[in-house]
């Protein structure tokens, strides 16, 4: 990226470069460069993951990086506290309302000052006012804050957060809760900051929100900044052409890392597959018109066969898991096991019948943290024999059978008796796999498998996954790195808004058909819900 | 389980590896629990001070009246009947993650219908079976106190610590109502349902004082402690409690499970509120609430639902009850001070809890 753009003439107010955080396991962020200039919004774009959100902490204090340097207005700084940023001219509105819903617009505003001073009404009006021009909306400041609309209410986030003559503003994925019209009004604020000479950094998932409202757009994935697009290049493409891009840009190849590159060569579509495990038709919850609920989804599974399933978080994918699963109730179609009708069953007795589910939630759902290794093992087998008899809890069984499943696994604990909250991710993924493989499965659900797994962790997991499908299980595979997807599936399902948009045998150049059944683009040959899954046709 | 081994490995291996006994002992989680109790006295004692009086003369008398007098011990065991059995309903409850707070509703309705039915049981049935039939109308009436608050919560997800606490008063005004109305006793100038003579009442123990209602609460707290340790229906309960998503995604009938543990523990307290009738009081007073349940509720998160835990401060509880009553008596401090006793205990175990935490770090 260039140090300033010519196009603009105007130095940076903020600039990152080289920024690397580090998590225990996952690199976070890595080596990103960021600038931020007067009178222009930036783009942040990328998936859940890509890394945004930890950038943004260190933008807005909240997280300091591990390498790299801020500057800001030239000089170098170091924001050790969100007090420190917002010094510094940094404003951020968060994802997530921050503030009393029960108490007024002014009152809201008003809080947080120094308790010894007296409130300062007149004042605080005349700002509001003030940046209300700024801004081009009008909010009486006198309505309870929870009685506005959520755009409204975001304006007045927007307002406290360029309260006291902040040149930078920070959007975190705000037009996630907006209606179209609110979407419009926010892009009309944007507009009239940008002329007033704010900076403003605006994240989005979305790449048509990032093609709209940017006026320099960078990408990140995997946490590294995997390319971008500047004023010039911008103005130079309509906005379908920049969606293309970014499509490339966010799903393309990989070439700054090799990893599954092996694989990937070699796609899975291969084998003569087994007879048919699972067969779903017309799979739905009861109102399919909101977005990522899913919707007459129709697909099957035979055995020995990995279905990849891709799309943007929040297309259903989760939802559609955790129907097959059993832990949320099917309001229309039905599931069939190996020719047998398991819609009426629960999730024990699903799990009982050969079907099992992996979560992505590993410590949210997934497991009890408080509880120990050897309790975790048996979370959705409590009360069956041999280890609890008569409802009686039998130690000895229990503590046996948890020795067994953590030699079998690898299981890096200090004992069976440990809570398994105190085990890293990839061993807490490792009991997850412990308990879902046990017995018999016939068909397995993977969300998001290696979600925030370090490489070792990735590979075993890969590995498992790959020994089940040539025993001949059944395997279903969620996520949203295409990489991945890629390397392990014989076909791959998109999801969009609810819906399978398109399912692909995993040969060829599929990589930019995904990317567009992803986001909609590919509509019209596979986002027909009468043929939903019959689309495969539109692999050649 | 796994507290039990963190409480008995760390000091063992300290002292293995060489470090001096007494640092191994004073580590000892026994032993620290105990400095939140020693510092509430000592904060107590300068409160009595305050009041002009003499808190040795206090702290002694306490354990006179309470623990080294024959009497005073006798009626510590008695109190703690009731006491146990509220104790180990709390327990099903906050293990399953129900907030119960309506515990003073179900235990005097509990009372008043038991006491109100079993006089005319006593008359027409054996003792046995008429104590029974009364705990049993006792324990119904409390599980009937909880149907609506379990109720909301379950289908409309109504926080319960609210809804409880209103049918808590709600039963409050009932039972007051029919002890001043249709269940008070015409022979009687004080506003009260109908004693239940002596002999009627729970048998005293051996030749002591001591009510064999005091069996009643030991088993019922011997086995919510068994049944949440042990068995599967209290792991079941158990993980309802420490993670609701994951009991959905292990595939548990949580709304049944809530249900159940709201009713075992009004249930329970419903028979607290009969059994302090049917074994001590004889009747039950209009206007009267010994509000144990918010005494014990507090005792029971000290002892981290643990049973003998709770069976141990449930026994303190009872001690400074009945000596401190005695003795805030005779030294005019007011009895309410026992309660700013408990708080400060709760206050400083609370405080070096988030201690031993950040220590933890």
């Amino acid at each position: 990226m260039k140090p300033a753009d010519p196009s603009s003439g105007r130095a940076p107010i903020v600039s990152l470069r080289q920024i690397t955080k580090r998590y225990p396991g996952i690199v976070a962020n890595s080596g990103i460069d960021l600038d931020l200039h007067p009178g222009e919004v930036h783009a942040l774009l990328g998936e859940n993951g890509a890394g945004k959100s930890t950038l943004i902490s260190i933008l807005s204090g909240m997280v300091q990086p591990d390498e790299g340097v801020m500057q800001i207005q030239g000089a170098v700084r170091r924001l050790t506290s969100p007090r420190d940023a917002l010094n510094a001219g940094i404003g951020t509105v968060y994802q997530h309302p921050t503030m009393v819903p029960s108490l007024t617009v002014l009152e809201n505003l008003m809080l947080g000052g120094a308790w010894f001073r007296a409130l300062q009404k007149q004042a605080t009006l005349e700002r509001f006012d003030e940046l209300c021009g700024i801004l081009g909306v009008t909010i009486d400041a006198r309505a309870r804050l929870g009685e506005l609309s959520l755009g409204q209410q975001q304006m007045v986030e927007i307002i406290k957060a360029l309260w006291s003559d902040r040149r930078v503003l920070i959007l975190d994925e705000s037009t996630a809760m907006l209606t179209p019209q609110g979407v419009d009004d926010l892009l009309n604020t944007m507009d009239r900051l940008r002329r007033a000479g704010t900076a403003i950094l605006f994240t989005t998932h979305k790449l048509s929100e990032a093609a709209h409202f940017g006026d320099r757009v960078t990408v990140l994935r995997g946490g590294r900044r995997v390319g971008g697009l500047d004023n010039a290049e911008l103005d130079a493409m309509s906005p379908d052409e920049a969606v293309d891009t970014f499509v490339g840009m966010m799903f393309g190849t990989r070439d700054d890392e090799g990893r599954g590159t092996a694989e990937a060569a070699q796609p899975r579509a291969r084998r003569g597959l087994g007879r048919e495990v699972l067969a779903v038709s017309g799979l739905g919850l009861g109102d399919a018109n909101s977005t990522g609920r899913p919707a007459d989804i129709g697909f099957t599974v035979a055995a020995g066969e990995v279905l990849g399933i891709a799309g943007i978080e929040g297309n259903g994918q989760k939802e559609l898991a955790e129907i097959l699963a059993g832990q949320r109730p099917l309001e229309a179609g039905t599931i069939r096991l190996e020719g047998r009708d398991v819609s009426a069953l629960g999730v024990r007795a699903r799990a009982r019948a050969g079907l099992r589910y992996v979560t992505d939630d590993r410590l949210g759902e997934g497991t009890i943290g408080t509880f120990d290794v050897s309790c975790n093992l048996l979370l959705k087998r409590v009360g069956d024999r041999p280890f609890w008899r008569h409802g009686i809890r039998r130690g000895e069984e229990i503590v046996a059978h948890a020795r067994r499943r953590i030699a079998e696994y690898g299981v890096y604990t200090p004992s069976h008796a440990t809570p398994i909250a105190h085990l890293s991710g990839g061993n807490i993924q490792k009991v997850l796999l412990a308990r879902e493989l046990e017995g018999e499965p016939k068909l397995i659900i993977f969300n998001k498998p290696t979600h925030g797994l370090d490489r070792q962790n990735i590979m075993s997991a890969h590995q498992a996954i790959r020994e089940l499908a040539s025993r001949g299980v059944g395997v279903i595979v969620i996520s949203t790195d295409l990489d991945e997807l890629m390397e392990l599936s014989d076909r791959i399902a998109v999801m969009f808004r609810g819906r399978i948009s398109g399912v692909l045998k995993n040969e060829g150049q599929i990589r930019l058909r995904i990317g567009e059944f992803m986001t909609g683009a590919g509509a019209g040959a596979g986002n027909d819900p009468d043929r939903g899954s019959n689309s495969e046709e539109n692999a050649a | 389980m796994t507290q039990a081994t963190e409480i008995s490995n760390p000091p063992a291996e300290a002292h293995r590896q060489g470090v001096p006994l007494w640092r191994s002992i004073a580590a000892s989680t026994a032993l620290q629990s105990m400095v939140p109790v020693v510092v509430a006295l000592i904060v107590g004692a300068i409160i009595i001070l305050m009041f002009g009086n003499d808190p040795l003369k206090f702290y002694s008398m306490v354990f006179k009246r309470g623990l080294l007098s024959w009497v005073g011990l006798q009626e510590v065991l008695t109190r703690m009947a009731p006491l146990l059995l509220i104790a180990a309903g709390l327990i099903f409850c906050y293990r399953a993650g129900v907030w119960n707070l309506g515990m003073d509703g179900q235990f005097l309705i509990g009372a008043v219908l038991a006491a109100y039915f079993a006089v005319p049981l006593a008359e027409a049935l054996p003792r046995g079976v008429a104590l029974g039939a009364a705990c049993a109308i006792g324990a119904l009436a409390g599980a009937t106190q909880t149907i609506i608050p379990a109720w909301l919560k379950i289908r409309y997800g109504t926080n319960e610590i609210i809804s409880s606490l209103m049918m808590s008063l709600l039963g409050l005004s009932l039972t007051s109502w029919l002890i001043k109305g249709p269940m008070h006793d015409p022979n009687s100038t004080a506003v009260q349902t109908v004693t239940l003579p002596v002999e009627d009442r729970f048998h005293r123990l051996f030749d002591t004082y001591v009510s064999s209602a005091l069996l009643l609460g030991f088993v019922a707290i011997v086995v919510a402690h068994f049944v949440m340790s042990r068995t599967a229906f209290g792991l079941r309960l158990s993980m309802v409690g420490a993670n609701r998503r994951a009991a959905v995604h292990a595939g548990l009938a949580i709304n049944r499970l809530t249900a159940l543990s709201f009713a075992i523990g009004g249930a329970l307290t419903g028979l607290a509120g009969a059994v302090e009738v049917t074994a001590i009081a004889g009747n039950v007073r209009a206007d009267e609430n010994p509000g144990y349940g918010f005494a014990i509720l507090p005792l029971v998160f000290l002892a981290r639902f643990n049973g003998w835990g709770t069976l141990f401060l449930t026994f303190i509880y009872a001690l400074l009850l009945v000596g401190g009553q005695s003795a805030s008596r005779r030294m005019q401090i007011p009895q309410e001070f026992l309660l700013v006793l408990v708080g400060l205990v709760l206050l400083f175990t609370a405080i070096s809890e988030v201690r031993a935490r950040r220590r933890a770090r």
